[in-house]
C-alpha cells in the first residue's frame, strides 16, 4: 500500500489523500467476489487490483491532471473530496457493520518454537514481496517503466523527448492505484472492512513513506518493515496502548535528522 | 347558505376551536421534536446503527401505549466528540426540544453540556461513565447504569456462576479499551473488586485503542501472562479481532468476563459463528419476563427478524420512553416544564431489569440492576442473576480448537 503511495507521489509528485479510502474500496470488491464467487482474497488480488488501476487511470486522467500545475494546497483538497467521497459512498453502498471473509486458513497460524506466526498475515507477506519484486522489475527493465522514471526524473526533458507525459502520469497513478488493490486483497485476509477504515491506513501510509523516503520504493518497503517492528517492540517491551507512539518518535527522529526519509533523495 | 356564509361560518369555528380552553388537549396534538445522537457512522458506526433500531421500533409500541407522538430528528456524531457537540447545537438550533444519546461517554460528556448550557433536556441511553450525572446538571437523566454498578453487579453475578458450575479461574488478565468509558470501567474496577471476595487475582492489565487495527500484540501479551481467564471492557470491533487472535494464537481461556459492549452483539455472533460461542457478559440487559419487554421483543422480532434484541435497542426505547412519558404529563414542549417532569418520572411497566424508571436527585436512575448473558448456539441466555435467568452457565467455555 505504501509502495503505491510512493510511485504516485515519486513521479506524479501528487500526495493521493484518498489512498486509503482506495484500498477500503479494493477491500470492498475482494468483498464482493468472495461473496459472489468465493474468491479467495489471494487469488481475486489480481481482478482487484486491474479494476483499481482503471480507476486509478481514469481519476488521474479526468480529475487530477488539470490540478498537475495548480498549488498544492489545491491537490491537497481535490483528493480529500475524493475520499470524503468514497467513503461515504462505501457507506451508502456497503452500510457501517464491519464485514469479513473466513478462508480456509483464517484461523490458522504456525508454531515455529514459542513462536506462534499468523498463517494469512504470511501469505499476505508473500504475495507483497512478489509484488514489490514485479513493481520493480517494470521499473527497470520495461521501456514503458523507463519513460515513466524518466518523467520523475525530469519532467521538461520527458516533454523534450516526445513522451506523452499526461498518459504516463495517469498510468502511473494506476500502477499506484493496483499497488492499493493488491494491498486491499491481501488486507482483507486478516482484517475485517468498514468504510471507517481509510483515513487510518492513509495516515500509516504516510508515515510508512515519510520514514524511508518519499518517493523511494525501497524506502516504502524499509519503511514499513521499521514501523511494523517499532510498534510490535513498543508494544510488547512497553504498552500496548502506545505502540503508535514508538511509530510516531520513529517518525519524529527521521525528520529531524534525516528529513528527506532514510533512503529519500534531497531535492536541490 | 351560499358558499361565502359557508366559509365564514367554518372559519369562525375554526377560531373558537383555536382559541378554546383546551390547552393541554391542544398541546399534546403537536409533536414533541426529539434529536437523537448516535454514533451512526465512523468507528463505533455498527453499535450506532443498532441503537436506532430501538428508535424505529418505539414509535409503534408507544403509540400503542397510548403516548403522544414524537417527531425524531436524527443527528450523527460520527463517532467523534468535537462532532458530537457540533451536532447537539446544530439540533437544538434546528428546533430540537430534547436530546436523546449518544452511546458513548466522552460524547454523552459533551452532548450533556451543551444541553445544559442550552437548557434542553438529555435522556442519556447508554454512557457508563460516572461524572455526567456528577456535575450537577439540571437538565442531564440517565436510565443507564454507571461503571461502578456494572461492575458491583458483575463481580456477584460472577461468583454466583462460579458457585452453580464450581468452576473459577485462579488468575485474570484484564484487558480495555482507553476510551472514557473503558478508563472510568478501569479506575472503578479495583475499587469495586475489594468489596468482594474473588477467587480469581488480576495478573496483567492491558489498555489498548478501540481502533486499533490490530490486536496481536496485546493478546500475545495477555497470553504470555499465563492468566486462566479474560476480563475484558471492550467494544464491538475489538471484541471480534480479540477473539481471532485467541484462536490463531491457540489460547483457550477458562472464560471471557466482559463487562461491556461487543461481545455479545449480533454482529459479533454473525461474523464468528461457532467461534463466537462461550464469552459471558455481564450487563445491563432486560428482564425477559415483564409484559412491555414481550411488546418491545415482538415489535424487535417483526422489524428486525434476524437480530437479537439486546442493550442498545432496549436502552434507547427506554430513553423515548421517559420522553413520551414526561411530555404527556407536561403537557408542553417547554423544556424546563420537560426537565421538570423527566425528574418526576415514575414508570413501572419498563424493560429493564429493577423496580422501573425513575431518577435520584442528581439525574441518575440509580435502581436499574444488570443481567449476566452468555452466547450459546448464536443466541443469548440470560444465566445470572437467578431468578431472571433463563439457562445454567457453561464454564469453562468450549476450547476452540475442538468446535
Amino acid at each position: 500500500m505504501a509502495l503505491g503511495l510512493s510511485v504516485i507521489f515519486g513521479v506524479v509528485r501528487v500526495v493521493n489523500f484518498a489512498h486509503g479510502e482506495m484500498m477500503a474500496l479494493a477491500m470492498y470488491l475482494t468483498l464482493a467476489l468472495f461473496t459472489a464467487l468465493k474468491l479467495d482474497p489471494l487469488v481475486s488480488l489480481v481482478p482487484v487490483a486491474a479494476a483499481l488501476f482503471v480507476f486509478g487511470y481514469l481519476l488521474q486522467l479526468a480529475l487530477i491532471n488539470p490540478f498537475i500545475n495548480r498549488p498544492e494546497h489545491s491537490q491537497f483538497m481535490l483528493l480529500v473530496a475524493v475520499a470524503l467521497i468514497l467513503v461515504n459512498l462505501q457507506l451508502i453502498v456497503f452500510g457501517p457493520d464491519a464485514q469479513g471473509v473466513r478462508t480456509a486458513y483464517s484461523f490458522d497460524s504456525f508454531q515455529l518454537g514459542p513462536l506462534i506466526v499468523d498463517a494469512a498475515k504470511v501469505y499476505a507477506a508473500a504475495a507483497a514481496l512478489i509484488v514489490a519484486a514485479a513493481l520493480f522489475a517494470f521499473f527497470r527493465f520495461t521501456l514503458l517503466g523507463k519513460a515513466i522514471r524518466a518523467c520523475a526524473d525530469n519532467y521538461q526533458g520527458a516533454l523534450v523527448v516526445g513522451l506523452d507525459v499526461k498518459r504516463l502520469y495517469a498510468l502511473t497513478f494506476g500502477i499506484g492505484a493496483a499497488c492499493v488493490g493488491a494491498a486491499g486483497a491481501m488486507l482483507m485476509a486478516i482484517i475485517d472492512v468498514t468504510p471507517a477504515i481509510g483515513p487510518a491506513y492513509t495516515l500509516l501510509a504516510f508515515v510508512i513513506v515519510i520514514t524511508g523516503g518519499l518517493g523511494s520504493m525501497m524506502g516504502a518497503l524499509l519503511g514499513g518493515l521499521l514501523i511494523g517492528v517499532t510498534e510490535a517492540l513498543g508494544g510488547v517491551l512497553f504498552v500496548p496502548s502506545a505502540k503508535s507512539m514508538f511509530a510516531f518518535g520513529l517518525l519524529v527522529l527521521v525528520l529531524l535528522f534525516r528529513p528527506q526519509g532514510i533512503l529519500g533523495r534531497k531535492h536541490l | 347558505m351560499d358558499r361565502r356564509t359557508f366559509s365564514r361560518n367554518m372559519a369562525l369555528v375554526g377560531a373558537a376551536t383555536a382559541l378554546s380552553p383546551f390547552g393541554i388537549v391542544r398541546a399534546q396534538a403537536q409533536k414533541l421534536k426529539v434529536g437523537v445522537l448516535l454514533p451512526r457512522s465512523g468507528v463505533q458506526a455498527g453499535i450506532g446503527q443498532d441503537c436506532h433500531r430501538g428508535v424505529e421500533v418505539a414509535a409503534g409500541i408507544l403509540r400503542e401505549l397510548g403516548y403522544p407522538a414524537l417527531e425524531i430528528m436524527s443527528g450523527d456524531t460520527e463517532s467523534n466528540v468535537d462532532v458530537a457537540r457540533a451536532r447537539a447545537e446544530r439540533l437544538i438550533s434546528d428546533g430540537a426540544q430534547l436530546l436523546v444519546g449518544a452511546f458513548d461517554s466522552g460524547q454523552t460528556t459533551a452532548i450533556a453540556q451543551v444541553a445544559e448550557q442550552r437548557g434542553v433536556p438529555l435522556i442519556i441511553n447508554v454512557a457508563a461513565a460516572p461524572p455526567i450525572t456528577e456535575q450537577g446538571y439540571k437538565f442531564v437523566f440517565r436510565n443507564f447504569p454507571t461503571a461502578p454498578v456494572i461492575l458491583r453487579d458483575a463481580f456477584a453475578n460472577q461468583l454466583e456462576i462460579f458457585s452453580m458450575t464450581g468452576q473459577a479461574p485462579k488468575t485474570c488478565v484484564f484487558m480495555h479499551v482507553n476510551d472514557t468509558f473503558g478508563v472510568a470501567m478501569q479506575k472503578g474496577f479495583t475499587g469495586v473488586m475489594s468489596k468482594f471476595t474473588m477467587p480469581y487475582k488480576v495478573v496483567d492489565t492491558i489498555a489498548y485503542d478501540p481502533a486499533a487495527r490490530d490486536l496481536s500484540v496485546e493478546v500475545a501479551k495477555a497470553k504470555a501472562s499465563g492468566a486462566e481467564a479474560l476480563i475484558m471492557v471492550s467494544r464491538l470491533n475489538d471484541a471480534i479481532l480479540i477473539t481471532r487472535e485467541l484462536v490463531k494464537q491457540r489460547w483457550d481461556p477458562l472464560a471471557v468476563l466482559s463487562m461491556g459492549p461487543g461481545w455479545y452483539e449480533d454482529q459479533y455472533l454473525k461474523t464468528l459463528g461457532k467461534l463466537g460461542d462461550g464469552p459471558l457478559s455481564f450487563v445491563p440487559w432486560y428482564d425477559p419476563n415483564k409484559k412491555l419487554t414481550k411488546q418491545l421483543e415482538a415489535a424487535h422480532h417483526k422489524a428486525y427478524p434476524d437480530i437479537n434484541l439486546n442493550t442498545n435497542h432496549v436502552y434507547t426505547f427506554e430513553a423515548l420512553l421517559v420522553a413520551a412519558d414526561a411530555f404527556k404529563r407536561a403537557g408542553s414542549t417547554d423544556p424546563k416544564a420537560l426537565a421538570d417532569a423527566i425528574r418526576a418520572t415514575s414508570i413501572k411497566d419498563n424493560v429493564s431489569p429493577g423496580p422501573g424508571i425513575q431518577f435520584d436527585a442528581k439525574g441518575q436512575n440509580d435502581k436499574l440492576k444488570n443481567s449476566a448473558i452468555q452466547n450459546r448456539g448464536g443466541k443469548l441466555v440470560t444465566v445470572a442473576p437467578k431468578d431472571a435467568a433463563n439457562a445454567k452457565p457453561e464454564v469453562p467455555m468450549r476450547p476452540y480448537s475442538k468446535r
